[in-house]
């Protein structure tokens, strides 16, 4: 059983501004990013980051064989409950999504 | 036309050698990006700069001679971090002690965007405030709290001091872009070129290999299409970096949101047309129908006491939820006499876990800090004394790396305000002045 991150060269997250978190997933290869753009679902992002389907943004970008993922936190930047201010290690539940 | 980054963010360092490279032919204009929202809301609310003072004065010592030499415009952005006026005069603060030292003299045309909340108020009023997501409303509560509120200027107050024919531009809270697309919509290129090469330029040497934040990057203007090289010999970029540098940090890699209208990249092409350089064309602008600036506001949300502790017992990871209650309960019984009702928050942060030890945090915000001190004692000794079922290390449940145990981290502050609003023109938030430094 292969995971999200197997398939990927680069996987990070970042804030997109202090109320959005995303997701860049690069790909070695465009089958690779096929792939994952078939088999990844909406309901298994939205299980992992207890966030709702419709708010998630997934978009396609070829030229450098990628995926976009882009949701608002949960925890806006740097509120009382927030522990990533920068969002930089917000990528393992996607990581760990089985395909 | 050749514009220059100095590098992703001011006081970030950059090599001298490559800079000097960037300046062995004519430079037409020279920019630099001061801040980000990435470091959170503290900097905007206390004033304070994220960038050391050192490092930002090192940074500018080498290039401000330089840009003066050739002529060429000094567009700073989004200065002392977060850009407010507090932020910009400390950056001003910097350029006159460097302009004393080395006897230089120059026209400087300043940018302030600082609003007042009544601002904000008319907008949402008139409905002309928009929220970016439903996670933070536009509200008129949190508008009124805001301690310190900001717009983020777009290219039309830069080019108006370019307009004026000043030396450097020292801006308050800035779009990255408008510090690279300015001179380039100023000086008659193409809008969509514009925006896309500024997007890409705002970062330094990101775009390149090996990737640098901290180095200096060098843009060509032409009629129909750009080029991008880093300066430094070491580094080169490729049509894989550039065409990736517009995933990072933004929602849409096709889309380029600007106050002026959005930047469109779904017809742009990368080519590579030598080892260290890349071109890229197709990039097209259109313009919106009605212009919007964004507004940042943060709020104080009280005084803050931590404690950092770490537990190494298996047994007492195991209990930490019964732990965790027992102190947030016990907290609430002894101060209900004696602490106003919802004066202080707990959050305990927890990293690591089960298998080696666990890290946590005491993080108490309270109305004063005296109230997160008391707090913060009282969870940490009871914390440290909390019985549980099988309990056998009955000497302490925590280990702490200090003395004292709880730290002052002081007053702290959470984005209040971060919505879009309706603009009739896109310089009325901006208050321009022009000077004169030296001589």
């Amino acid at each position: 059983m292969k995971k999200l991150i197997d398939y990927t060269k680069i996987l990070r997250s970042k804030n997109a501004g202090p109320l959005f978190i995303t997701f860049d997933l690069i790909f070695n290869t465009k089958e690779d990013m096929q792939y994952v753009e078939q088999r990844l679902k909406k309901t298994d992002i939205s299980q992992a980051y207890g966030v709702e389907q419709e708010k998630i943004d997934i978009i396609c970008y070829g030229v450098v064989n990628s995926i976009k993922i882009t949701f608002p936190r949960k925890n806006i930047s740097g509120s009382l409950a927030d522990n990533d201010i920068y969002g930089c290690q917000q990528h393992i539940p996607l990581a760990n999504i089985v395909l | 036309m050749k514009i220059v980054a100095l590098n992703g963010l001011l006081g970030y360092g950059y090599s001298e050698e490559a800079l000097d490279i960037a300046f062995s032919e004519k430079v037409d204009y020279l920019g630099v990006d001061a801040g980000s929202t990435d470091p959170g809301p503290y900097y905007l609310g206390s004033g304070k700069s994220f960038t050391d003072r050192g490092a930002v004065k090192r940074d500018l010592a080498l290039a401000l001679p330089r840009a003066l030499e050739h002529k060429a415009p000094f567009i700073i952005g989004t200065a002392g971090g977060a850009g407010s006026c507090e932020h910009v005069a400390w950056l001003k603060g910097i350029l006159l002690e460097i302009a004393f030292e080395q006897n230089l003299s120059f026209k400087l045309g300043t940018v302030l965007s600082d609003v007042e909340a009544e601002y904000l108020l008319e907008k949402f009023k008139s409905g002309k405030l928009l929220p970016m997501c439903d996670e933070m409303p536009a509200d008129e509560k949190a508008i009124k709290e805001s301690t310190r509120i900001v717009s983020q200027i777009g290219i039309a107050p830069i080019i108006k001091l370019l307009e004026e024919k000043v030396d450097v531009i020292l801006c308050g809270r800035a779009c990255d872009t408008a510090i690279y697309a300015a001179p380039c919509i100023y000086e008659g290129y193409k809008e969509g070129l514009a925006f896309h090469m500024a997007k890409i330029m705002e970062c330094g040497a990101m775009c390149s290999e090996p990737v640098a934040a901290a180095d200096v990057m060098q843009g060509y203007m032409y009629d129909d299409y750009f080029e991008l090289c880093p300066a430094n010999p070491i580094r080169k970029c490729t049509v894989d970096r550039v065409a990736a540098h517009t995933l990072y940090e933004q929602s849409n890699p096709y889309m380029i949101y600007e106050p002026d209208g959005v930047c469109d990249l779904t017809n742009s092409k990368f080519e590579q047309v030598d080892a260290r350089t890349v071109r890229v064309t197709g990039s097209v602008f259109k313009e919106a129908e009605e212009k919007t600036l964004k507004l940042e506001g943060v709020k104080c949300a009280g005084y803050r006491t931590i404690c950092p502790a770490t537990i190494y017992d298996p047994e007492t990871i195991r209990n930490m939820d019964l732990i965790i209650n027992t102190v947030t309960e016990f907290v609430k019984e002894n101060t209900k006499n004696t602490l106003p009702e919802n004066s202080y928050t707990i959050h305990f942060k927890l990293s690591g876990g089960a298998e080696s030890s666990l890290g946590i945090i005491m993080d108490i915000v309270g109305k004063t800090q005296e109230i997160a001190d008391t707090v913060c004692a009282l969870a940490r000794s009871r914390m440290l004394h909390c019985d549980y079922v099988g309990r056998k290390s009955t000497a302490g449940n925590l280990a702490f790396p200090f003395s004292p145990s709880d730290i002052h981290v002081g007053p702290v502050y959470e984005f209040s305000v971060f919505h879009l609003a309706k603009v009739d023109s896109l310089l009325e938030t901006a208050k321009i002045s022009t000077e004169v430094i030296g001589k």
